[in-house]
C-alpha cells in the first residue's frame, strides 16, 4: 500500500491526462462525422437551388464502363474543359452505390459528383429527398431542349412537377424476333397477345425447345405485365403507390405467361443466366424484350450473327384502342445541389443527353433525345446487325404506360425475391398475384409509402 | 570464479534486460490498445449513441429499436439467421472436433500434415472470394459437380438456390471457408494434452472412441468453447454469402436475408442509419450475452 503511494499522484495525473486525451479524441471523431454536414455559408440561390460558391477546378463526372466512351468524347472535344472522370457500377442491378456514397457525403460534407450517370430509374424518388439531385428545369436545361425528349421520358425524373435528372435512353419493350427462323417454320409476328398464346403453343407441339419469350428475369413484369397495364406500381405522389396485382390486366397477362411456362416455349432462366446462354442461346424464335435487348442480350451475349433479328411492335390485347408497352431501366444523368461548377456541369450534361457525336452515333441503347435517337436509327440500319428497320422502337418510344412510376423500392427486387422461387419450384403465376401484391405494399409501407389499391 | 563472476553479471543486467522486455511489450501492447480504441470502442460507443438518437441527434430512448423490430423483415431475419447458427455452430463441433481427433490418431506423420495443410487452404481465401468459388460450384451449368448436383435433382442455379436450401449453403461455405483454421487450432490443442495421460488411458484398456469421448474432448472443452463464442459471433453478422448470392441470382435470395444484410438496407437504401444502429447494438448485445453465458458455464477463464 504504502510502496505504491508515492507513485499515485502522478499516475491519477497522467491517467487524467489519457483520459482527456480520449474524450479529445472521441469529440474530434465526433465532430468530424457530424459537424462538417452544415456550412450552408455563401450560398446563392439561383436556377431553383440554393448552389455552392462556384470556383474553377476539374468537373468530377461518375460513369459506369459503358458511359466511359461518353465522358472520354466529351473530353477529346472539349479539350479546354479538366473533367475527373471516375469509373463506378453505374448501380447496376440496384447495388444501390451511388445512394450510399452520396448519404455518407452528405455526412461528411464533401465528395459528391458533379454529375453521375445512373442505369437506375428510380434514383430521383431518394435523390431529392436527399438534397442531391439539383432542380433541371428552373433555369439549369431550357424548355426547348426538355421538349425535344420523347414523351414520358423523363417522367421518372420527375417529383411534384420538377425535373431532377434527364433521361439517358429509353426501355421501351418490343417483340424482338429471329426473322430466317419465324420464315422458316412458315410462323407470321404475331400482333396481338391472343396470337401470340397461340404461336406459343403451336411451337411447343411442333418445335419443342424453342422459345417465344422468356420469364425468368427479375424485369418479367415490366416486359410482360406493365404492358398488360397491371397497375401493380403506379406512383401516385412522391410517397404514395397503388398496388392492385389482380385486376384483370394482371391477370390475363400472369395466365398467358403459366400457359406457356408450362408448354416450355417461354424459360424461366433469364436471359443472363448460365443456363440459358448454354442451353437456349440459338432457340430463340420470338422474345418480348426492351430496346437494349437487340444489342446487350441478342448480339453480345448470345452471340447471335447479323441479319437474323428484327424488332416488331409488342402485341396489344384484342380491342384495346390504346398501344401499350412497358419499361425496363433506361440510365439517368444526375447534377449535383452541391456542385461548384455548375455550368460546366450543366454543359456537359447537356452535351451527353443530346449531342448526336454521342447519344446519335455512339450510344449503345435508344436515345431518350428524340433528335439523337433518329441519327441513332440511321446508324442502327447503317450498321446492318439489324434484319429489320427499327422504326418499331420508334413508335413504342411514346407508348409506355404511364400508370407505372419508378418509386424507391425495387419492383425488380420484390418480383425475385416473391415470385420467381415459386416460378422454379413450379408454381403459377397467377397463384403467386396476391403474395406479389402483399409484398410490394410492404416493401411500399416500409420505405414510408402510403399504399392504397 | 568464472561461474560466480558470469552469474553475479547476469544477475545486474536481468532487470534491465526484463524492464526492456516489459517496456516492449507495453509498447506492442499500447499500440493494440490504441487501435481498438479507434476503431472498436470508439465506433461501438458511436453506434450505440446513434442507436438511442434520431437523425437530428435528439435522444429518442428505444424508439429505433422499436421501429426495427416492427419492420415486416425484422423477425424473418432473426429466424433465417437463427436457423443458419444452429446448422453452422452443430456443424462445426461436430465435424471440427471429429476431423482433428482423426487427424491425430493418423499413424503416418506425413498424412497428417498433408491434410491439416489441404483443410487449411480454402480459410486461405478472403470471404467474398471463397463465396465466389461456391457460386461456381453451386451453378449446375458451369460447376465441375455437376453430375453430383444433377443426381440429387438440381439442373439450373435457380432450384439449387431456393430460399428452403439457403441454410444448408451458408452452412457448407462457411465451413468450408471457416473450418480449416478450426481443425489445425484443435490438433495443436490435442497435441498439448500430456503423453502419460493418453498413456494412462490406454494401459487401462480403453478403445480409441471412450479415450477420444472420455479423456481427450473433455480435456478440449475451453479450446471448443472458445471457437463456438468466434463461430457464434461471426455467424451472427452473417452477410457476405447471401449479399453475394443475391446479387448473383439477381435478388432471388433476398437482399434482407440476414439481420447485417437488414442493417445495410436500413442505412443505406431507406437512409435510416439510426435504426441500422440499432439492429446492430441488438446483434453486439446478443453476442456478447452469449459469449458470457459459454464462458460462465466452461469455467473459461479459470486457471488450470
Amino acid at each position: 500500500m504504502t510502496v505504491n503511494k508515492p507513485s499515485s499522484g502522478p499516475k491519477r495525473a497522467l491517467d487524467k491526462k489519457r483520459a482527456a486525451l480520449l474524450a479529445g479524441c472521441a469529440a474530434t471523431v465526433l465532430l468530424t462525422v457530424t459537424a462538417c454536414g452544415g456550412g450552408t455559408a455563401g450560398t446563392t440561390t439561383k436556377d431553383g437551388f440554393a448552389q455552392a460558391p462556384q470556383k474553377d477546378g476539374a468537373l468530377t463526372v461518375w460513369v459506369d464502363a459503358t458511359r466511359m466512351d461518353a465522358a472520354k468524347l466529351y473530353q477529346k472535344l472539349h479539350p479546354e474543359v479538366k473533367l475527373d472522370i471516375v469509373s463506378y457500377d453505374g448501380d447496376a442491378n440496384g447495388s444501390n452505390y451511388l445512394q450510399t456514397k452520396v448519404q455518407l457525403f452528405n455526412r461528411t460534407g464533401k465528395g459528391w459528383p458533379d454529375v453521375v450517370f445512373s442505369s437506375q430509374n428510380n434514383e430521383a424518388s431518394w435523390a431529392v429527398d436527399a438534397g442531391f439531385a439539383a432542380p433541371l428545369n428552373k433555369g439549369l436545361v431550357d424548355e426547348g431542349t426538355l421538349g425535344k425528349f420523347a414523351k414520358g421520358a423523363n417522367d421518372v425524373c420527375t417529383v411534384d412537377g420538377t425535373l431532377y435528372c434527364l433521361r439517358n435512353d429509353l426501355s421501351q419493350a418490343v417483340l424482338w424476333y429471329n426473322a430466317p427462323l419465324l420464315k422458316k417454320f412458315g410462323y407470321t409476328v404475331p400482333t396481338t397477345w391472343e396470337e401470340y398464346q397461340q404461336l406459343g403453343e403451336k411451337v411447343a407441339k411442333e418445335h419443342p425447345g424453342y422459345l417465344v419469350g422468356d420469364a425468368g428475369d427479375s424485369f418479367t413484369p415490366e416486359i410482360y405485365l406493365w404492358a398488360s397495364k397491371c397497375g401493380a406500381n403506379h406512383i401516385t405522389g412522391p410517397k404514395s403507390v397503388s398496388v392492385n396485382t389482380t385486376s384483370e390486366a394482371c391477370t390475363k397477362m400472369a395466365t398467358l405467361l403459366d400457359v406457356l411456362i408450362k408448354n416450355k416455349s417461354m424459360s424461366i432462366s433469364g436471359v443472363f443466366s448460365t443456363d440459358f446462354g448454354k442451353n437456349e442461346a440459338d432457340k430463340v424464335l420470338l422474345m418480348p424484350g426492351p430496346a437494349w435487348y437487340g444489342g446487350a442480350v441478342f448480339r453480345d451475349t448470345l452471340k447471335v450473327p447479323a441479319k437474323q433479328i428484327a424488332a416488331a411492335p409488342i402485341p396489344q390485347w384484342q380491342g384495346d384502342s390504346s398501344p401499350s408497352t412497358g419499361n425496363v431501366g433506361g440510365g439517368t444523368w444526375l447534377l449535383s445541389q452541391h456542385s461548384t461548377h455548375v455550368k460546366a456541369a450543366t454543359d456537359f450534361l447537356k452535351w451527353v443527353t443530346t449531342d448526336n457525336a454521342y447519344q446519335g452515333e455512339k450510344a449503345p441503347g435508344f436515345p431518350a433525345y428524340a433528335p439523337a435517337a433518329e441519327a441513332w436509327l440511321k446508324g442502327q440500319a447503317t450498321a446492318g446487325y439489324f434484319a429489320s428497320d427499327l422504326s418499331a422502337l420508334s413508335a413504342a418510344a411514346s407508348q409506355v404506360w404511364p400508370e407505372w412510376g419508378s418509386g424507391q423500392f425495387s419492383q425488380e427486387a420484390i418480383w425475385a425475391a416473391t415470385v420467381k422461387p415459386g416460378l422454379t419450384q413450379g408454381k403459377s403465376i397467377v397463384s403467386m398475384l396476391p403474395a406479389w401484391q402483399d409484398s410490394i405494399t410492404k416493401y411500399a409501407k416500409s420505405n414510408g409509402y402510403k399504399v392504397s389499391q | 570464479m568464472t561461474a560466480t563472476h558470469s552469474s553475479a553479471g547476469s544477475a545486474t543486467r536481468r532487470p534491465r534486460g526484463t524492464s526492456r522486455q516489459s517496456r516492449a511489450g507495453v509498447a506492442f501492447v499500447a499500440a493494440y490498445v490504441l487501435l481498438l480504441i479507434a476503431f472498436g470502442i470508439l465506433p461501438t460507443g458511436y453506434a450505440v449513441y446513434f442507436a438511442f438518437t434520431d437523425a437530428g441527434g435528439t435522444f429518442t430512448g428505444f424508439s429505433n429499436f422499436v421501429t426495427t423490430a416492427q419492420d415486416f423483415r425484422f423477425m424473418d431475419a432473426v429466424g433465417h439467421v437463427a436457423l443458419y447458427l444452429l446448422f453452422w455452430l452443430v456443424s462445426l463441433v461436430v465435424f471440427v472436433v471429429s476431423l482433428a481427433l482423426l487427424l491425430h490418431r493418423l499413424a503416418s506423420g506425413t498424412i497428417s500434415k498433408s491434410l491439416r495443410f489441404l483443410f487449411y487452404i480454402p480459410g486461405a481465401l478472403a470471404g467474398a472470394a471463397s463465396v465466389l468459388v461456391w457460386l461456381f460450384m453451386l451453378d449446375p451449368t458451369v460447376s465441375p459437380v455437376s453430375s453430383l448436383l444433377g443426381m440429387l435433382g438440381f439442373h439450373t442455379f435457380g432450384e439449387v438456390i431456393a430460399p428452403g436450401n439457403l441454410p444448408l449453403l451458408f452452412t457448407i461455405i462457411a465451413f468450408w471457408t471457416g473450418a480449416g483454421g478450426w481443425i489445425v487450432v484443435i490438433y495443436g490443442a490435442l497435441n498439448n494434452i500430456p503423453q502419460d495421460v493418453m498413456e494412462a488411458a490406454r494401459i487401462d484398456g480403453a478403445s480409441a472412441w471412450q479415450t477420444a469421448w472420455r479423456v481427450q474432448i473433455p480435456m478440449l472443452r475451453k479450446w471448443i468453447v472458445y471457437m463456438v463464442i468466434l463461430a457464434f459471433a461471426g455467424g451472427a453478422q452473417l452477410f457476405v454469402e447471401p449479399q453475394l448470392l443475391s446479387l448473383a441470382s439477381v435478388g432471388v435470395a433476398g437482399r434482407d436475408y440476414s439481420l447485417n444484410q437488414l442493417t445495410y438496407d436500413f442505412a443505406f437504401q431507406m437512409n435510416n442509419i439510426n435504426g441500422a444502429a440499432a439492429v446492430s447494438v441488438e446483434l453486439l448485445v446478443v453476442s456478447v450475452s452469449a459469449a458470457a453465458v459459454f464462458v460462465a458455464r466452461s469455467g473459461f477463464f479459470d486457471a488450470d
